[in-house]
């Protein structure tokens, strides 16, 4: 019993502390410059960004992507490690959850954030034609954020009422709160049924949806003529992306929690390998496609694939393709094949690299393509020859992405991060109280 | 068992099909009866009535079928922007041998086209294939392709595809995801990225003219937030008169004609269309996309003018007069 009360002690929500509400204080900073900036967008125009008619994608578009690559982290420890009964994922799929709702929604908003005309949304709607891959985004879009939502609140429902009772004395206003989100969960074995089958329906469904939304995601680009997109590569590379922006992301954010949270009890080294392994094989998997992507096509590329390329690997480009591919990739890989680069702390750098080369790489794979057309750019500004972003672009994604960590930040501060029901079924805490409430 | 479900399904299927298809013709049938039943409260007279079909034949026909046919009174004037001008594909030919970059095709497509943007609808490139190759001047219209892939990704039809040939824009319609553009090979595609300063003469012209914004009306007004491109000037081929670049053209460059009629002309001579590609060998630009463009190139040989002579009018970083700003 006391086991018990510790447990849900250690992991039940808490109050921001200091640093807490510092954290929150700058994200919402960073959010109001962010709408101020986009309002200036919408009076003026995208004429205060430095897209132009060559570069017409920046990095609103590869900010987007980078957002639907890091939801992937719930179809991938959730659902791929659930259906292969790994057991230890336990104390993780309920922050990737919390993650994957996070990004899915803010990839749906940063997506506006791109259009010309946002007051004309609903033509989306009104005027939708099925062949267009923007038209398979506006239905795939939508369902991941119902689906991804449903696999964050049918596992939570037993927890929601352990906090209704843990809070019932000391907080009654926020346990209220938790009982109506609960929807009168008993922990009947009816009701335990019908969360069981749904959430194995979630998992197996999340899969699927999970690389709909990739490949989807991949064919916005290889729909079109361009060099460096028109690649029969792009849907499994980018599903492979995706794999090692999630883990990242996931690895950095289960260290901050759990360093936060003082969970080191919970969250172990073990775990931390766990991770470290299973990012080290995605990893090896994208390096296989970055291999088929920009390797292969240097035996035969045609003059304009050929500019592209020498872009990437010399030119103007060759920085940030380097550093995601170098940073991003390479460096990670080889720390993780390491006992001692799998431990917590070096994890931690890990995840940090990864989630930053995994960001540039999503610029580096819009950008330079628009930028080298198959006729010249001629007849238009100079300018129009680069691209990169303005102060409002910045400060716009920027928002965009402190709205993504405040909705993590949120969650993490009124739901419990680690499912405090499943583990104490799995460390045997639960057997004495289930026989307490039957007597 | 298994083939007792079989039979029951099969059966199943079978009569399911007869119901379906019976509901439908009884559905035919009742339609027409009350066809003919509103037909006969007009008249009751059961004579016939002897009518000369367009073959010559005279055939007889119950004076109640007959019905008036509506003439639509303004069928010259008004047709369906989306659907074109019927009976006809535009076509465009560039001759690159006389082509000499005077940029009057630029300059008259700016000023009929308001154009007020940095990047103009046609421009002129200057094109080297190679180094060991000669260098000559390319105009570029939007190539208004019969597979163009603009049109297909545009998530809610604001651009479109006419039967007559022409790819055009809906201005208010489109969001702005700037798809299309980056679909367009040619990249031929411009962006309103500001309120477009045409102001005052486009707003005049619009009450004056009393026409209503529709996407054939020479780029004008344009609207913030959308795209733009060169339309063919379906507002002249409407009044049976070339597109701009092609009467500015002192050179004679551009032909553009009807496909079906097999003729081109730049306004000085017209030609076969079949002819002149095969006598000059047309060809299209990137026709390995598989875009098919309607617009065709004559290549670069035995011109009459030195290639550098062009180069006074080069220039590589603009394309449209900006008027200078007080």
């Amino acid at each position: 019993m006391k086991n018990y009360d510790t447990l849900i002690n250690d992991l039940a929500p808490r109050k921001f502390g200091r640093r807490g509400t510092i954290w929150v204080f700058l994200l919402v900073l960073v959010i109001i410059a962010g709408v101020i900036a986009y309002i200036d967008q919408i009076r003026k125009g995208l004429v205060v960004t430095n897209l132009r008619d060559y570069a017409l994608w920046g990095i609103y578009i590869s900010n987007f992507v980078f957002f639907v690559a890091t939801s992937f982290v719930g179809s991938a420890t959730v659902a791929v490690l659930r259906l292969t009964k790994n057991k230890w994922r336990t104390p993780v799929v309920r922050i990737a959850e919390i993650i994957t709702l996070a990004s899915i929604i803010m990839a749906g908003f940063t997506i506006v954030l791109d259009m010309g005309r946002p007051d004309r949304l609903m033509n989306l709607f009104i005027h939708a034609r099925l062949q267009s891959p923007i038209t398979w985004d506006v239905i795939i879009i939508p369902t991941s954020i119902v689906l991804s939502f449903l696999m964050l609140y049918f596992p939570l429902l037993p927890d929601l009422k352990v906090l209704k009772k843990a809070f019932a004395k000391s907080r009654p206003g926020l346990s209220k709160w938790y009982g109506k989100f609960g929807l009168n969960w008993s922990g009947s074995k009816k009701q335990k049924a019908i969360q069981q089958k749904s959430i194995k329906i979630i998992a197996v469904m999340a899969i699927p949806v999970g690389i709909m939304l990739q490949t989807i995601d991949a064919w916005l680009f290889s729909t079109t003529y361009r060099v460096g997109w028109d690649s029969t590569n792009m849907g499994a590379y980018f599903i492979s992306g995706a794999f090692v922006a999630g883990l990242g992301a996931l690895i950095t954010v289960v260290f901050v929690i759990r360093y936060v949270r003082k969970l080191e009890h919970y969250i172990t080294e073990y775990h931390f390998d766990k991770l470290g392994k299973f990012l080290a094989l995605t990893c090896l998997v994208y390096l296989y496609f970055n291999i088929n992507e920009y390797v292969i096509p240097i035996f035969t590329a045609p003059v304009e694939e050929e500019i592209h390329l020498n872009a990437l690997i010399y030119g103007e480009y060759a920085g940030l393709f380097w550093f995601s591919q170098v940073v991003g990739l390479l460096l990670p890989l080889i720390i993780l094949l390491f006992k001692a680069g799998r431990k917590p702390r070096a994890m931690f750098i890990v995840g940090l690299m990864v989630v930053i080369g995994s960001w540039w790489k999503r610029y580096v794979i819009v950008t330079p393509t628009l930028l080298h057309p198959f006729l010249p750019i001629e007849g238009v500004p100079e300018s129009w020859q680069h691209y990169f972003p303005s102060v409002h672009e910045w400060l716009i994604t920027s928002a965009t992405l402190a709205m993504a960590l405040l909705i993590i930040t949120l969650f993490v501060r009124y739901l419990p991060v680690i499912p405090i029901q499943r583990t104490a079924e799995e460390k045997g805490y639960l057997t004495k109280i289930d026989k307490k409430e039957e007597s | 068992m298994k083939e007792n479900n079989k039979k029951s399904r099969r059966k199943f299927l079978d009569k399911g099909l007869k119901f379906g298809l019976a509901g439908a013709l009884g559905g035919i049938g009742l339609s027409k009866i009350t066809n003919r039943a509103e037909a006969n409260t007009d008249s009751e007279s059961y004579y016939k009535m002897e009518l000369m079909t367009t073959d010559g034949t005279i055939v007889q026909v119950d004076a109640n079928e007959v019905v008036e046919v509506e003439h639509s009174h303004d069928d010259d004037v008004k047709y369906n922007v989306r659907e074109g001008i019927p009976n006809r594909k535009f076509v465009m030919v560039i001759d690159l041998a006389k082509c000499k970059n005077a940029l009057k095709c630029v300059e008259s497509c700016n000023k009929h086209h308001y154009i007020t943007g940095e990047n103009a609808w046609l421009k002129v490139h200057k094109m080297q294939e190679s180094r060991d190759t000669a260098p000559y001047w390319m105009p570029r219209t939007c190539m208004h392709c019969d597979q163009p892939a603009c049109v297909t990704v545009c998530p809610v039809d604001a651009t479109f595809k006419r039967r007559d040939g022409l790819v055009l824009i809906d201005d208010d319609r489109c969001i702005g995801c700037r798809f299309c553009m980056a679909a367009c090979p040619y990249s031929i595609r411009v962006f309103n990225w500001e309120e477009p300063k045409q102001g005052e003469t486009s707003e005049i012209t619009m009450h004056l003219g009393g026409e209503h914004p529709s996407p054939d009306y020479a780029g004008m007004p344009s609207q913030k937030g959308t795209v733009d491109k060169c339309d063919f000037c379906p507002h002249t081929i409407k009044n049976n008169e070339l597109p701009h670049c092609v009467t500015a053209c002192p050179n004679g460059v551009f032909y553009f004609g009807d496909k079906y009629e097999d003729t081109v002309t730049n306004g000085e001579e017209t030609l076969r269309l079949g002819k002149l590609l095969k006598d000059k060998a047309g060809y299209r630009l990137l026709e390995e996309l598989g875009t098919a463009p309607s617009v065709y190139y004559l290549p670069p040989v035995d011109r009459l003018v030195e290639f550098e002579d062009g180069m006074e009018n080069y220039n590589e970083f603009q394309s449209v007069d900006i008027p200078e700003e007080e």
